[in-house]
């Protein structure tokens, strides 16, 4: 009989095209989504070299992260964001990438529209010069970020040199409570195993509370597994896949479809596969989760209070959390709940998706958003922009006093024009906030898209629980 | 790319845990399209005050280390983005070997991809290291990666583990892709593979 196989295990082993005596493999890449940012020496290297484009039609181009959220009509201001757009749009150009460009509709963060345009599917590998590439593991593939360099190998090669990982399960059962989101699950997952908790791991999400999550909530589980040290995260396909997937326009047709299904059917990992290492939680202790400091493991439940430095033994991590707090200008001891906000960002790879705009929207609908606070929405993609739209969501935020952009990265980095300014303080539903992540001396605490909400109806960092 | 045989340098310590790409490098030094040019993003929080000007605390600021070419650092190191942006900026610098008790994956990879070589041991080690580095220019760390050892200044000797076949790729500055190009064979005969059995890959 042949060794049960996790899911990680036989989407690597079907990608094998070469294994060396040391382990090192020749892995497949079925699909290679590709930004501005990370491309473009990548592109050069091809040029330099002489070299093409192995599979230009599996590999999808979209510009995200320069790309301004206001009015698209006119050219883009900063002269260094206007060459890397223009020379990606040079680059797919002269190496016949498929791509999406800032006037068309399907344009977004290429983490929303690789789903969304049925690029992703199950069983794939998929690799983007992105750390977020982890949000396509949603699907049951094998998703990872990588390096400008390996960028051009792939470009080159259709392939990767790699070592393989290790298997982690994570597994969470139980009912979520009221007011808890996919994004607290992946925050609470981070403050227990940490930022390198799960390094060298790819990461297995199991259990009746993964299954209950639509295809929004597993990516958002999926995108932050990066933030856990993660190579990767990956959720089996089942049915609330296929469902999400079907006619979308890349997605497989007719016989094809049929075939595919059946093939993915196979994937799920086999009973008693082992697993390096387990961690089990209980979703009904999930509450909604807030981080305080300036690493996603610096996470709280929103009934906490800002932690102390004194209780902290080790010198270095004492050092760390003392320098955190000074950073976002916080006291020890204050309840999280009395912190006040000057600044919302709803958007991102992470909860930029039509599921998290609802929810941002059913908490600010007959609410306003507090004086002295700037809240603004933007969407993933031209199609959740739009299908928000469709739905009266963008009139809710705006009556309610937020504002309605275009889509991109956004304030998510601080690349485009969105930033904070120093000592401004945003909740935002991004997944880092590292120090001037979100802008130079910027101060970011990552929440779900209904605690966003709620933070910018009341001005302050919120339990949305308490706005029911 | 580079090889990287031994290196006798300055080590600079960094005494910090979880060091981000975006502190390493942030977001808004990535709007080129080159890889050279990225030291003057280095860092660039922790070497500056708020009004811009060099901040003088910062160890590379300082003299004594202005031409370190190993940098001694904390767990986690290089945790966040995927940006080469990040191994570029400190190549630039003139780093060509990190050493931390951990590393972020995307990383620790990046850096073998441009003839920089990230060396994890024990924390124990890495603090003696710490220590040796915290005593600037005239104590160099001495690193010879065909034997895996760095040689302290007061000459004991630590090993380290490197993967193979990325230490027979730094060792000859060996070119991936050329490599995997070799391999054209093996790729084509994969994809005719997949083309029958997953058809609705290739439609
Ligand atoms: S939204 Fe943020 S995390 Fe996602 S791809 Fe853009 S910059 Fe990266």
């Amino acid at each position: 009989m042949t060794k049960p196989r996790t899911l990680f295990d036989k989407i690597w082993d079907a990608h094998i095209v070469d294994r060396q005596a040391d382990g090192t493999c020749v892995i497949y890449i079925d699909r290679h989504l590709v930004h501005e940012v990370t491309s473009p020496q990548a592109f050069e290297g091809l040029r330099m070299t002489g070299r093409k484009v192995r599979r230009p039609e599996a590999t999808i181009a979209v510009p995200d992260h320069n790309v301004p959220t206001t009015d698209r009509s006119k050219p883009i201001a900063e002269p260094e964001s206007r060459l890397q757009l223009e020379t990606l749009a040079k680059n797919v150009a002269e190496f016949g990438v498929t791509y999406y460009d800032i006037n068309d509709i399907r344009q977004g963060i290429v983490h929303i529209i690789g789903p969304e345009q049925g690029h992703t599917q199950p069983g794939m590998t998929i690799v983007c010069g992105d750390s977020h590439t982890a949000t396509h593991g949603a699907f049951g593939s094998l998703a990872f970020g990588i390096g400008t360099s390996e960028v051009e190998h792939v470009l080159a090669t259709q392939t990767l040199i790699q070592q393989p990982a290790k298997n982690m399960l994570i597994q969470i059962d139980g009912e979520l409570g009221p007011g808890v989101t996919a994004k607290d699950i992946i925050l609470a997952v981070i403050g227990k195993i940490g930022t390198a908790g799960g390094t060298g791991h790819v990461v297995e999400f199991a259990g009746s509370t993964i299954r209950g999550l639509s295809m929004e909530g597993r990516m958002t589980v999926c995108n932050m597994t990066i933030e856990a040290g993660a190579r990767a995260g990956l959720v089996a396909p089942d049915e609330t896949t296929f469902e999400y997937m079907k006619g979308r326009p890349h997605a497989p047709k007719g016989a094809g479809w049929e075939q595919a299904v059946k093939f993915w059917k196979t994937l799920p990992s086999d009973p008693g596969a082992q697993y390096d290492k387990t961690v089990v939680l209980d979703a009904s202790e999930i509450v909604p989760h807030v981080t305080w400091g300036t690493s996603p493991e610096d996470v709280l439940p929103i009934t906490g209070k800002v932690p102390n430095p004194a209780d902290i033994q080790d010198e270095q991590k004492r050092a760390g959390m003392t320098r955190s707090l000074q950073y976002m200008g916080l006291t020890a001891g204050t309840p999280l709940t009395e912190v006040p906000v000057q600044r919302v960002f709803i958007g991102s790879c992470t909860n930029g998706r039509i599921e998290d705009l609802r929810a941002a929207a059913a908490v600010a609908k007959g609410r306003k958003v507090a004086a002295g606070v700037n809240a603004m929405v933007v969407p993933g993609s031209g199609l959740v922009k739009h299908q928000a739209e469709e739905e009266g969501l963008d009139q809710i935020f705006l009556a309610a006093g937020f504002e309605w952009r275009e889509p991109g990265c956004s304030m998510c980095l601080a690349m485009n024009p969105d930033k904070l300014e120093p000592g401004e303080r945003c909740a935002s539903t991004s997944n880092r906030n590292f120090e001037g992540r979100q802008g130079k001396g910027g101060r970011t605490h990552l929440v779900s898209p209904a605690m966003a909400a709620a933070a910018a109806v009341t001005g302050r960092l919120t339990d949305v629980r308490d706005l029911a | 790319m580079d090889k990287f045989t031994t290196l006798n340098g300055v080590a600079a310590p960094l005494p910090m845990i979880n060091i981000d790409t975006d502190k390493i490098i942030p977001a808004v030094y990535l709007k080129t399209i080159q890889r050279k040019g990225l030291k003057k993003g280095l860092f660039y929080e922790l070497g500056h005050k708020p009004d811009g000007s060099e901040n003088p605390d910062f160890v590379l600021n300082q003299p004594a280390y202005s031409q370190s070419t190993i940098l001694v650092t904390g767990d986690n190191f290089g945790c966040g983005s995927s940006r080469e942006h990040a191994p570029w900026a400190l190549l630039d610098f003139g780093i060509r070997c990190i050493i931390a008790p951990n590393f972020a994956d995307i990383f620790f990879n990046n850096c073998f991809k441009n003839g920089m070589l990230p060396i994890k041991l024990p924390q124990e080690v890495v603090d003696q290291l710490m220590e040796d580095a915290k005593k600037g220019a005239n104590a160099k760390l001495s690193i010879d990666l065909e034997a895996q050892t760095i040689t302290r200044p007061d000459g004991g000797v630590v090993h380290f583990d490197v993967d193979p076949f990325r230490k027979h790729c730094l060792l000859n500055g060996l070119d991936e892709i050329g490599l995997t190009m070799q391999k054209g064979a093996e790729i084509s005969s994969f994809e005719d593979k997949n083309r029958l059995s997953q058809p609705w890959l290739w439609s």
